[in-house]
C-alpha cells in the first residue's frame, strides 16, 4: 500500500472500530398490553427503548430489581444495559406483561 | 357481589337476548358508553376506598393501578363521545351497577385490616370477571360505532389484565 493511501486506510479502520463499539438502541413497542418483540437481543452498553403506544401507563421492571423504568402513556423511555446475561422483565402495573432481553458481551 | 352483579349483567344479557326476540332493544351506543363509563367509575371508587382503608403495600399498589387505568380508559371514553357528539345515556343496567356497587362499598366499609384486604380483592376478581363477561358477550358485539367498539376491545384487554392481577393478589392474601 502506498503511503498516500495510509491516512484513508486508517480512517476506515477507525470508522469500523467506532461502528463496532457504538452502542445501539434496541426498540421495543408496547401495544395493547404486550411488549413486542417479546424477546430481544442486545449487547452490553446498548440501550433498550420502550415505545408505549397505549393510552395507559406501563413499566419495564427487571425481575432482578436492577432497574424499574416508567413508560408513560404515548411516551418512550430507555434503559442502558450494563452487564451480560438474561434479563426477565415485566410491567408492575400489568403483571401479565412479560419480556426478556438477552445481553451478550460486546 | 358476584351474585348481585350477576343480576345487573342478567339485565344486560336480557337486553341482548330480548333484542333477538324484538321486545327490548339491545343497548345502543349511548347506553353502552354510559354502562362502560359507570363500570369504570365504580372500580375507581372501590380503589379509593381501598386506598383510604388498607395498609397492605400490594393491595394499595393494585388500587393505584385501578385508579390509573380506569381513569385513563374513562378519559378516552369521554374524549370519544365528545368527538362523536354522543351523549351517554343513563339506563337500567348502569343504575343497577351503581346501586350494587354502593351496597358493596357499604359492606366493605365495615371491615378493616386483613379482612378488608381479602374482601376488597375478592370483589375485584368477581367484579372484573363479570364486567369482562359483559364486555365480551354484550357490549362489544352490540357497539355499532367502530371507534367505540375498538375502545371497548382495548378496555377489555386492560381489564382482563386486572382480573389476572387481582387473582394473583387474592392468592397471596389467603
Amino acid at each position: 500500500m502506498s503511503s498516500r493511501y495510509l491516512p484513508a486506510f486508517m480512517m476506515l479502520i477507525l470508522a469500523a472500530s467506532f461502528h463496532s463499539a457504538r452502542a445501539d438502541k434496541v426498540p421495543v413497542t408496547i401495544k395493547e398490553l404486550a411488549f413486542s418483540p417479546v424477546q430481544v437481543q442486545a449487547k452490553v452498553g446498548d440501550t433498550i427503548e420502550w415505545i408505549n403506544r397505549d393510552f395507559v401507563a406501563h413499566t419495564a421492571t427487571a425481575r432482578s430489581g436492577e432497574w424499574d423504568v416508567a413508560v408513560a402513556a404515548h411516551k418512550s423511555a430507555s434503559q442502558a444495559l450494563s452487564k451480560a446475561g438474561l434479563v426477565d422483565y415485566y410491567c408492575r402495573f400489568h403483571p401479565s406483561m412479560h419480556g426478556t432481553i438477552t445481553v451478550t458481551p460486546r | 357481589m358476584l351474585i348481585r352483579l350477576g343480576t345487573a349483567i342478567a339485565v344486560i344479557c336480557l337486553m341482548s337476548g330480548a333484542a333477538a326476540a324484538q321486545t327490548v332493544a339491545k343497548p345502543t351506543d349511548p347506553q353502552i358508553a354510559h354502562i362502560a363509563y359507570t363500570a369504570g367509575q365504580i372500580d375507581i371508587d372501590a380503589a379509593r376506598q381501598a386506598l383510604a382503608k388498607s395498609t397492605n403495600r400490594d393491595v394499595r399498589a393494585f388500587a393505584d393501578d385501578m385508579v390509573r387505568d380506569h381513569s385513563a380508559v374513562n378519559k378516552q371514553a369521554l374524549d370519544l363521545v365528545a368527538r362523536l357528539n354522543v351523549t351517554p345515556e343513563d339506563n337500567e343496567t348502569s343504575r343497577a351497577l351503581s346501586k350494587q356497587a354502593a351496597d358493596e362499598r357499604a359492606k366493605l366499609a365495615k371491615l378493616s385490616g386483613a379482612a378488608f384486604d381479602e374482601a376488597y380483592v375478592a370483589n375485584e376478581v368477581a367484579y372484573h370477571k363479570t364486567v369482562n363477561g359483559a364486555l365480551a358477550n354484550t357490549l362489544v358485539p352490540s357497539a355499532t360505532n367502530p371507534e367505540l367498539k375498538d375502545l371497548l376491545e382495548t378496555a377489555l384487554k386492560i381489564f382482563e389484565g386486572h382480573q389476572e392481577h387481582a387473582e394473583q393478589l387474592a392468592a397471596t392474601l389467603k
